[in-house]
């Protein structure tokens, strides 16, 4: 159950095999990859730049791999979250989980990533040609993190 | 008491400030109250931290402006978070 935050970009690949190689007893692997696009709503965007709070976002994601555990059978979860400036189609952000069952697998990796995007400090600023813009909480991210609520 | 404050996204970048040490009067007892001994430092300083523009967090943990504060908390102060 590991979390980094990096400026480098990550080999999903490399991380599905570490993650393979933690059981015998993987029956299903789970990855949900985030990408930079070129377009915000209809305006162009030619890069983003990434802040967190250092040491807050590594706990906040922690808590998050915690829950999800406690939820779902997990073999293994990795999460790995870009900062800095990236570029349109490159990873931001990478959420692996590994079960037994795919059930599993396949729900708590949505559920980190829909937590992810409401409760650990990350920023984006989204830098279009007519200037920067911070995004915020979109009501859709919120909606989908309380639906977690009522099937609890 | 001394305080530290953290600022992050919006308003760090509005205020041209990641982070300060401020010693406050032992009445500014609530986050909601530093929030307002801050505003009170100007025009842009009272935008930047309206209560509905901005999220806390006290020693890394997200915090209602109700939550009380002590001396050598870390508090951090954002714009709404937008990771993944």
């Amino acid at each position: 159950m590991s979390v980094t935050i990096q400026h480098e970009d990550f080999d999903v690949g490399a991380e599905m095999q570490a993650l393979r190689a933690l059981s015998n007893n993987v029956g299903a692997l789970v990855a949900f990859v985030g990408l930079v696009r070129d377009m915000s709503y209809n305006d162009k965007v030619d890069n983003i730049n990434v802040q967190h709070y250092p040491g807050m976002s590594e706990r906040a994601l922690s808590k998050i791999i915690a829950e999800a555990k406690q939820r779902w059978e997990l073999l293994g979860v990795r999460v790995i979250h870009r900062v800095g400036t990236l570029g349109p189609n490159e990873q931001i952000v990478l959420v692996l989980t590994s079960s037994t069952h795919r059930a599993h697998a396949f729900s708590s990796c949505e559920f980190i990533i829909d937590y992810l995007k409401t409760d650990a400090p990350f920023w984006k600023k989204e830098i279009k040609p007519e200037g920067g813009e911070w995004v915020v909480t979109k009501d859709t991210d919120v909606q989908r993190m309380q639906r977690w609520h009522q099937q609890k | 008491m001394k305080i530290k404050i953290l600022y992050f996204g919006r308003p760090g970048e509005n205020l041209k400030l990641s982070g300060e040490t401020v010693e406050v009067a032992e009445s500014v007892k609530s986050l909601g109250e530093l929030l307002g001994w801050l505003r009170s430092r100007g025009e842009n300083w009272a935008l930047e931290l309206s209560e509905n523009r901005v999220r806390c967090a006290i020693n890394q943990e997200f915090a209602e402006m109700s939550a009380t504060i002590k001396a050598n908390d870390e508090v951090a102060i954002f714009s709404p978070i937008s990771g993944g």
